[in-house]
């Protein structure tokens, strides 16, 4: 057991299925002898060589698509893009090809290929190092979409995507990677994709939340204890695609009122899908309408206003007490 | 300080040895034994036949969509017939002939255009990608795959295909770099058939040739007579040869022609003159393999019947193929299905009862309600 940040976190996992399985290769921009910009890769490169952590040139579309052509000739790429941001100078590569190799050809082939980036706001960024995109790859059908929050789950979340025989989009919160040290265990630890968690179990109310939400959902419920009296139930989700419809519907059924917050822009984002998906099996168990708490339906303003536009505790409070006096 | 010229200066070579006319270079001339020689020759054929069949199956109704080979039959078959079985071979989504060569069943090339996943299913030891539709996007792969086999330390060379439009497309400059600094045991086989639909090589790029790209990327480029196979087969014979060698990839770039249209929804009179698509049949490859296979006394007189035998069995095994089962594919978007999608297939199967049931107006099937709360006092409730 060690006290970790999730950059050291994330560091052993990828050092530990690198010892376990020669497949296990990683490429990126500055992977190699610089680590990653933030440093996830640390002397993995000076443990494997290059030939495993490959500093690739600059091309998102060729990190991605040649990590296509090793995941489908047997190897399990780590493909990473340096910013979330940056991404869609390869996302034809995920949505023509990642995606749909398994069903193109009907299991012939898979793409066992875990590409992780980091992304969203909080961290006085540059444009494109900032936003949060997890719903484009959410909508995809063929791509798994995980989210940590925490430096264990990501530890473990990033193994399970490693072994995972389909492709795994691994989304870094920039803002959690130095955020909190948690107790990690020494020994290889994975957790289910496709499975959320009842992060602080309630009565009342559930906060759904995922990355650095969720530790802005501990806050407001936190609050909601102390000065109203009122258990939230915070919803961890984990995973974003495939959702964990099964825990969200149960813990709606269970307090009847729910609260999602995110970083990604409102409309079409993962809030809809979560809400539609509980109005599907818990409609008759609401007892207000579901809330939504996230970015405007505005790009990015620079980081001078980016504190207005982040969901934040005062915004998760007043949703939730709306719910709670609907 | 002055300016210098840097060394080294480059060069792109064009190789030409069977004309148009059928006239042969005899120092050129590759060492194909014959019955190589008499493979590549029947495959043409069929590759062709092939092709016509195709058209028409389309014209019928009976295929969908399909985008014609003819014209390209020795840039491709003249290519591929230097892979074995452990190589690699990607094609893009004009390469019936290659596709043909490296053992795809005839039925699995009409399933595909007749709309059927089941034309993408490589055998199970096939090592060939399926084709692809988005231009240029399988050159990535094609890198991939060499830089796995080159990891794994495997005798493996990777040969992938792509036309002239898709040099424009940045996938084919990012694989072609990727290439380069990678070193990988890769051919880049472009058949250069002037046209990317209505858009002629001269709108497409501003280089003098396609093969010379190559050399901005650090490894050689060649062009060749893309209607010669001889030619074709030489060029490539000295790619592959290299890539085994440990020398990395080369960029083989085909001149030819694409002399039906683009696919069959494409009308290319509005595009290009007639002169200037008699003028590409006269280089026909086939035209000067033939006399080529009947100067070296290999040609046989019942190969055309036996070709057109093999496709109008092979039409026939397909139109023996049942409709596709809509609810296989579920099983395949992932490895392990998540409920959503099993609750998703279920709708399905559920609507397809119905439709079995002929029922004038399937009613969809509704998840069961779910049961009342009864213990709140829920304003839905009231
Ligand atoms: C990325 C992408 N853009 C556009 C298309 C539509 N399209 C299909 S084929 C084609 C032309 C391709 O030209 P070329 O690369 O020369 O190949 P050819 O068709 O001549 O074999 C176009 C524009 C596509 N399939 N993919
Ligand atoms: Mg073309």
């Amino acid at each position: 057991m060690a006290k970790l940040n999730t950059v050291k976190a994330l560091n052993l996992a990828l050092l530990q299925e690198m010892e376990r399985d020669e497949d296990v290769v990683i490429i990126g921009e500055d992977v190699g002898v610089d680590g990653g910009v933030f440093r996830v890769t640390d002397d993995l490169h000076r443990k494997f060589g290059g030939k495993r952590v490959i500093d690739s040139p600059l091309a998102e579309a060729a990190i991605i698509g040649a990590g296509v052509g090793m995941a489908l000739y047997g190897l399990k790429p780590v493909c990473e893009i340096q910013f979330s941001g940056f991404a869609f100078q390869c996302f034809h590569q995920f949505e023509n090809h990642v995606a749909r190799f398994r069903l193109r050809t009907l299991g012939r082939f898979h793409v066992p290929m875990v590409v992780r980036m980091p992304y969203g706001g909080g961290v006085r960024a540059l444009e494109h190092h900032t936003e949060s995109e997890e719903q484009f790859y959410a909508h995809i059908p063929g791509l798994k979409m995980v989210i940590p929050s925490g430096a264990r789950n990501a530890r473990a979340l990033l193994v399970a995507a490693i072994r995972d025989p389909d492709p795994v989009i691994f989304f870094e919160a920039k803002a959690l990677y130095h955020a909190a040290k948690e107790d990690v265990p020494d020994e290889i630890e994975t957790m289910p994709i496709g499975r959320a968690q009842v992060a602080r179990a309630g009565t009342d109310l559930t906060i759904v939340a995922y990355g650095t939400m969720v530790r802005v959902a501990k806050e407001a419920a936190d609050a909601l204890s102390t000065d109203d009296g009122v258990e939230a139930e915070i919803i961890d989700l984990l995973t974003i695609s495939p959702l964990d419809r099964e825990t969200l519907v149960a813990s709606a059924k269970k307090t009847g009122r729910v609260v999602i917050v995110h970083e990604a822009p409102r409309s079409f984002g993962p809030g809809a899908e979560i809400a539609a998906s509980i109005m599907d099996e818990a409609f008759l168990y609401l007892e207000a309408p579901i809330r939504r708490v996230t970015a405007n339906d505005v790009s990015f303003v620079g980081f001078a206003r980016e504190r207005s536009m982040l969901p934040a505790v005062p915004q998760v409070l007043a949703a939730a007490r709306e719910t709670l006096k609907f | 300080m002055p300016r210098t010229a840097l060394e080294p200066r480059f060069q792109v070579e064009y190789l030409s040895i069977l004309d148009a006319d059928g006239k042969l270079d005899a120092a050129l001339e590759p060492d194909i034994p014959p019955d190589e020689l008499k493979r590549l020759y029947r495959a043409m054929l069929l590759g062709r036949h092939l092709d016509e069949r195709m058209v028409r199956l389309q014209r019928q109704g009976r295929v969908g969509t399909f985008a014609p080979i003819k014209g390209q039959e020795a840039a491709q078959l003249g290519s591929v017939a230097l892979l074995r079985s452990q190589d690699w071979m990607v094609p893009s989504f004009r390469e019936t002939a290659a596709m043909l060569w490296r053992g795809w069943p005839i039925e699995k090339l009409l399933l595909f255009f007749a709309g059927h996943i089941e034309g993408s299913q490589p055998g199970p030891n096939q090592n060939d990608l399926p084709i692809c539709i988005p231009v240029a996007t399988q050159l990535p792969h094609a890198v991939g795959l060499a830089y796995a086999a080159q990891y794994r330390g495997d005798d493996v060379v990777v040969m992938a295909y792509f036309g002239d439009g898709a040099t424009s497309e940045g996938d084919f400059h990012e694989a072609c770099n990727f290439a380069g600094v990678w070193h990988v045991p890769l051919v880049f086989v472009c058949q250069n058939n002037q046209w990317a639909i209505s858009v002629p090589l001269k709108k497409q790029t501003h280089s003098r040739t396609i093969a010379q790209k190559a050399l901005a990327y650090g490894f050689p480029g060649l062009q060749v007579d893309g209607n010669d196979v001889l030619a074709v087969y030489a060029a490539t014979k000295e790619a592959v040869d290299r890539a085994r060698a440990g020398d990395g990839p080369t960029l083989i770039e085909c001149v030819t022609y694409r002399l039906a249209m683009h696919t069959t929804a494409d009308d290319p009179t509005k595009y290009r003159t007639t002169e200037e698509v008699a003028e590409w049949e006269r280089k026909d490859p086939l035209t000067r393999f033939t006399a080529y296979m009947k100067k070296k006394g290999l040609h046989d007189d019942g190969l055309q019947a036996e070709v057109e035998a093999e496709v109008s069995e092979a039409v026939r095994r397909f139109e023996e193929i049942p409709a596709p089962d809509p609810l296989t594919v579920f099983d395949h978007v992932f490895a392990e299905m998540p409920p959503h999608l099993a609750a998703q297939r279920d709708l399905l199967a559920a609507r397809l009862r119905d439709d079995a049931a002929g029922s004038p107006d399937p009613p969809e099937e509704r998840p069961a309600s779910p049961p009342m709360r009864g213990q709140r006092n829920s304003r839905w409730q009231s």
